[in-house]
């Protein structure tokens, strides 16, 4: 079994509209960053997974993602994952 | 008649909605717990407001994963009625039960407030006491009740009749002004507002009593228990 560290993000999709992404835009503004546009506020987690190659990993983790972790009727989401090694 | 009103971990509308459903109909109402997977001795099941598992990760994301789900889409596969109050409603489009999502309210403000809504369909069994185009009022408590649904879902929503109702004066952002939706069959339906908080004087409103009534109606001319004898009633 190999370990692996995954990182999700998740954000709205760009047909929904984001109100907290567009309260927080709107302070940038506010604060003189007019040059700031299209701010969108999403998830991020982290988590460990096991298992016997990053395929078979990638797999789970798109499962997770897809059935769990985002709703894809509004959502999308992105991974990353890496080996890490146990000491 | 028997109602089944579940309970998640984190619902604080159950005892609302299980007394208001006594108090109007006069029937039984028993609150199941979410670990429960048989609801085959009930006429109606109601899915009420609150926070259930605490709303993480989305609202209703990880109470549609309850044993209790998959008997409420067992009894709804076979014709029961299923209301799905707020949070009710969330774990409903979760579930899939219903299409679409229920997002972050436009405004970021978490509304509570007397609302009014416009019957646009009163030949459900949950809104055959409403007349067509009447303007009721019924409360609503929600921080994230923006109805979003692709072009196309939102279409076949309204050109099918299954939008129940509307808000004249949106409070949240949702699409169309879309407050309460039903499935294709017309057994399931799921609204923001909650009906139970309008059933008696002092709640200021007992526009909430007909969709009860309504409800007891369509289970008493079915001859209860719906589905027991087999019967998918829509």
């Amino acid at each position: 079994m190999k370990t692996y560290e995954v990182e999700v993000r998740i954000w709205l999709k760009p047909s929904v509209f984001d109100p907290q992404g567009h309260a927080v835009e709107q302070a940038l503004h506010t604060l003189g960053y007019s040059e700031a546009s299209d701010l969108r506020i999403g998830k991020y987690m982290h988590l460990t997974v096991q298992g016997e190659s990053e395929q078979q990993a990638k797999t789970r983790v798109e499962e997770m993602c897809e059935r769990v972790l985002s709703n894809p009727v509004m959502e999308t989401y992105a991974y990353t994952l890496k080996e890490v090694a146990l000491s | 008649m028997k109602w089944a009103v579940i309970v998640f971990p984190g619902s604080n509308c159950d005892r609302d909605a299980a007394a208001a459903i006594r108090d109007v109909t006069g029937d039984e109402a028993d609150l199941i717990w979410h670990d429960q997977n048989d609801l085959s001795g009930y006429d109606a099941i109601v899915l009420p407001g609150g926070f259930s598992y605490g709303d993480y990760l989305r609202s209703g994301a990880i109470a549609r994963f309850s044993p209790v789900v998959d008997a409420v889409k067992r009894e709804a596969q076979r014709g029961k009625l299923v209301l799905g109050i707020c949070n009710g409603f969330q774990v409903l489009t979760e579930s899939h039960l219903l299409p679409g999502a229920l997002l972050r309210n436009d405004n970021l403000q978490f509304r509570c407030e007397m609302t009014e809504l416009v019957v646009k369909n009163n030949q459900s069994p949950f809104t055959s006491d409403y007349q067509l185009g009447e303007r009721i009022r019924v409360p609503i408590a929600h921080g994230e009740g923006r109805y979003v649904a692709d072009g196309d879902v939102v279409k076949t929503l309204e050109t099918a009749n299954r939008v129940a109702f509307a808000y004249p004066h949106n409070p949240n952002g949702s699409l169309h002004d879309i407050a309460g939706i039903l499935n294709e069959k017309g057994n399931v339906l799921g609204l923001m507002p909650h009906p139970e908080r309008a059933v008696t004087e002092w709640m200021d409103s007992l526009d909430g009593r007909r969709m009860f009534l309504s409800m007891h109606r369509y289970m008493k001319e079915a001859g209860g228990l719906v589905g027991a004898n087999g019967n998918a009633n829509s």
